[in-house]
């Protein structure tokens, strides 16, 4: 699109807008980080790496990112049928349900938590049914990846929705009329298009449940290197007001979660890309 | 300059006004602890009519109840508490090394400071099917025991420090026998409840664990949710003496001007009225007499403080909880 001489853009209000978004963000985000790195560089390199990788802290490490992982899977995987249950077909109860996907987001963590582990108790309604066959989930990892499902399924559910509703259905006719089976539609169709958006939402189930506290030390039981999270071992220095070794501890979280989160964004970009390059082809050969 | 003089008069008069309003509405802010709730509730009206009657004066009290850590480091950021109520020394410590609070509170009021205590008792299920006794029954295979974060909760830490002094004064007592006996009873433990009242529901609701530790006034208020008749509070043989310091924050009484009413606020506790309501919520009174009026509430129990056995909390803190100190090594054994 050729530019104005002037060098302005056509659409009014980007300067403006954007002061607005770096002043918001600088406010909200950078700030609050940047003081959080201040903190944490009153400890020298050597230090900081101790208390990072002391045993404590390794282990809270692999129950963190390995419960939120789970937790994101399992939501990425029943939060696709639920959105497409919820887009694709009617059903007698849908406004109730598709509002009951919500609760997690309201409802205060620590409810969350004491209610799922009451629940998941050897004597509550679910524990008492799962204990007899040997499977303990309160106050076990497990009871965490259970507590992380709970917050994560919405944010799966809401990003799959939209997209969802922006495939229609004629794709699928026109599929299964090219000879299709219904399985080659659903993977060769309809995830190509949904995959981009699926990983958004596993990206931000993901990334809430390394942050969560609330509603996990209810029900995971807190013991040092078997169920321990890390924002848990975070309060732990609080306690003590170690309030250094506590920001060396959020730093290294930070820096995880950022890495990931930078390497879910390029997988994403790529898997969009290609799915541009496939429709553009097809376009050609048409 | 002239303009002024001659509306002295009205400044001064709307001053004086001003001032009136202020000193009708003197008011104190008291940070506290999670579950002191109940006790200031009944002795802030108390202090109200005691401080109408002696001074003339309406106070306004505000309270504020939190994690005490979490409410000490909001006094340290700024929270304008005219007088912070904590259930360990540490907290207070923290807030006079910040200056905030006197480096000797602890001698501004009798009794350390602290107008009431409590101890560490077991709590079990009713007829005590497992027979336990003493903490060397509780740290037995087999047991289990529930408890908050020991490194993570106020309730959690006097558990691991009442232990640990049992063990020291056992014949043949040292810093590795009491080491191994701690070990032992975190061995027995299922879980780390959150908080105080989450081991509470652990125990009761959920059914968990033979015995619960926890302070003798939370026995009391479980009876209160759950009913009597289902469990028993035992006695040990030795336990620790819980002390719940409170400070006036200088920097703040003496910002607002508000040092008189603060000292009286919390002068107030060591009353006769004020011990009276320790009793009735289930706190030990420091008043001997009224401890004997109580002794059915109160049996007898042998107990130390944290400044007998571990040279005061900041020594215990650094010995026993921060990084790499005995809890951590506990865990690093295995």
């Amino acid at each position: 699109m050729p530019r104005p001489a002037s060098g302005r853009r056509l659409l009014p209000g980007f300067g403006l807008s954007l002061g607005c978004t770096l002043v918001y963000l600088s406010l909200l985000i950078l700030l609050p980080l940047a003081g959080l790195a201040f903190k944490a560089s009153e400890l020298s390199l050597a230090q900081w790496w101790a208390i990072a990788t002391s045993e404590r802290a390794l282990a809270s490490y692999r129950v963190t990112f390995g419960a939120s992982l789970l937790a994101a899977m399992i939501n990425a995987f029943f939060g696709l049928i639920v959105a497409w249950i919820l887009v694709r077909y009617p059903f007698p109860g849908k406004r109730v349900v598709d509002s009951l996907v919500d609760l997690p987001f309201a409802l205060p963590t620590a409810v969350a938590g004491i209610t799922l582990a009451t629940l998941y108790a050897g004597n509550g309604w679910i524990g008492r049914h799962l204990e007899p066959l040997g499977v303990k989930v309160a106050f076990t990892p497990l009871g965490i990846v259970v507590a992380l499902t709970f917050i994560g399924l919405p944010f799966v559910v809401r990003t799959l929705q939209p997209v969802i509703e922006d495939i229609e259905p004629e794709i699928e006719e026109a599929a299964a009329m090219l000879g299709a089976s219904r399985w080659q539609t659903f993977t060769r169709v309809l995830l190509p298009a949904l995959f981009p958006a699926l990983l958004t939402g596993f990206t931000l189930a993901f990334s809430r449940s390394i942050g969560e506290y609330g509603s996990v030390i209810f029900i995971a039981g807190n013991l040092p290197l078997i169920s321990e999270i890390t924002p848990l071992l975070i309060i732990a220095k609080l306690e003590q007001y170690d309030v250094v070794g506590a920001t060396a501890l959020a730093v290294v979280m930070l820096i995880i979660s950022f890495v990931m989160l930078l390497a879910v964004n390029a997988l994403q970009w790529w898997a969009a890309s290609r799915l541009h390059r496939r429709s553009g082809s097809a376009d050609e050969r048409r | 300059m002239f303009r002024v003089i001659r509306k002295l008069p009205a400044v001064l008069v709307t001053l004086l006004f001003a001032a009136t309003v202020l000193a009708e509405n003197v008011s104190l802010l008291n940070v506290s602890y999670d579950v002191a709730r109940d006790f200031y509730k009944d002795y802030n009206p108390l202090f109200q009519k005691h401080w109408k009657a002696v001074s003339g004066e309406s106070i306004e009290l505000k309270q504020s109840h939190a994690g005490s850590s979490k409410q000490v480091r909001a006094v340290a950021d700024g929270l304008e508490a005219d007088v912070v109520t904590m259930n360990q020394a540490s907290d207070v410590d923290f807030l006079a090394e910040k200056g905030l609070v006197a480096k000797d509170y602890a001698k501004k009021f009798p009794t350390n400071a602290s107008p009431y205590t409590s101890t560490m008792v077991f709590i079990v299920r009713k007829g005590n099917p497992k027979g336990l006794r003493d903490w060397s029954d509780v740290v037995k295979p087999g047991i289990q025991v529930i408890l908050p974060h020991p490194k993570n909760t106020g309730n959690g830490r006097y558990t691991y420090l009442a232990a640990w002094g049992y063990a020291l004064r056992q014949t043949g007592g040292n810093d590795r026998t009491a080491q191994d006996f701690v070990a032992r009873l975190l061995k027995n433990a299922p879980l780390f409840a959150a908080g105080g009242r989450d081991a509470t529901t652990t125990f009761m609701q959920r059914k968990i664990g033979d015995v619960l530790i926890s302070f003798e006034s939370e026995a009391e208020l479980i009876a209160r949710e759950f009913g009597k008749g289902e469990f028993e509070v035992v006695y040990p043989s030795l336990s620790i003496l819980t002390e719940f310091p409170v400070a006036i924050v200088d920097r703040v009484v003496d910002k607002k001007g508000t040092r008189r009413q603060a000292q009286a606020y919390l002068d107030y506790l060591w009353s006769a009225a004020g011990q009276e309501n320790a009793a009735q919520n289930y706190l030990r009174p420091r008043d001997p007499d009224l401890l004997r009026k109580y002794a059915a509430q109160f049996p007898a129990i042998k107990t130390f403080t944290v400044d007998e056995v571990f040279g005061g909390w900041a020594k215990a803190s650094s010995a026993h909880f921060r990084d790499g100190a005995s809890f951590d090594q506990i865990y690093q054994q295995k």
